[in-house]
């Protein structure tokens, strides 16, 4: 049963993911990416992450999805010019899609892993509370570091869209 | 056939290929900076599995730093994007060609 819904939630992963590469018009890709994420959030359940199920959701398919929309409509980007994709351009993403793919089938294939995989050990509890408990104990400098990268990131976005006086 | 690691884990190298394949053939900057998303959520997925499948839960607390530093990182680059978009009119990549020549 649960192996049915692995499937079911790669499949529709995969095709939205492909829906994003090729929707000409950027708010059905930022639509698809949505979808895209929301189905990961449920692989991420079938994993038993809830609790990243429930950031992923709230981070990605919210904040960051809707950030892009906004930018979209701001910018008020057109829909893709129909100006031919060069020849050369498409050839080489294709091989290097072909090769990336190549190599996961031959990672995946080999017999390393999957002499890993025979046994699947207790969920370690990835729940809110070990969260916590974790973040604030063994990853504590992390934590420090990350809240700082935030600020950053916040002050990074400030001076960046001020606009600069020029006279 | 039931689902090990390994489907997990070529699912998400596919989506990582998949972004990859995005990032080269789309012009549209908003759609490149999609695609990245999509190739960092490909990473948390096998850090995700990796993790379920080690037993240990240092992997779920790396996808949360992950998913942190993504965030900012596309707030930053929208914004990037913005000043951009200021300067020149134009999101294209093929436009954006002030340091050909």
């Amino acid at each position: 049963m649960t192996d049915l819904f692995f499937y079911i939630f790669a499949a529709i992963t995969l095709a939205c993911a492909f829906a994003v590469v090729f929707s000409r018009n950027p708010v059905n890709a930022a639509m698809f990416l949505i979808l895209t994420f929301l189905g990961m959030a449920s692989l991420f359940v079938m994993l038993e992450a809830y609790f990243l199920a429930v950031i992923q959701v709230l981070v990605y398919a919210g904040a960051v999805v809707v950030l892009f929309l906004f930018i979209i409509m701001l910018l008020d980007v057109k829909e893709e010019s129909k100006a031919k994709l060069k020849p050369l351009t498409l050839v080489a993403s294709v091989i290097g899609f072909a090769i990336l793919l190549v190599g996961v089938v031959g990672i995946t294939s080999s017999d390393n892993i999957k002499a890993t995989t025979e046994t699947l050990p207790e969920a370690a509890g990835a729940t809110l509370k070990n969260f916590g408990y974790e973040l604030f104990t063994t990853y504590q400098l992390p934590m420090q570091v990350t809240g700082f990268l935030l600020l950053v990131a916040m002050i990074g976005v400030i001076v960046l869209s001020k606009r600069v006086k020029t006279d | 056939m039931t689902v090990g690691l390994e489907h997990y884990i070529a699912l998400s190298a596919s989506l990582f290929a998949i972004g990859f394949f995005g990032v080269l053939l789309r012009k549209n900057t908003l759609v490149i900076y999609m695609c990245l998303e999509l190739m960092l959520n490909a990473c948390n997925l096998g850090l995700i599995a990796f993790s379920r499948y080690h037993g240990g839960m240092s992997g779920s607390i790396f996808v949360f730093f992950t998913i942190t530093v993504a965030a900012a990182e596309v707030a930053v680059g929208l914004a990037i994007i913005v000043a951009l978009f200021r300067k020149r009119q134009t999101v294209q990549v093929p436009d954006l060609n002030a340091l050909k020549n």
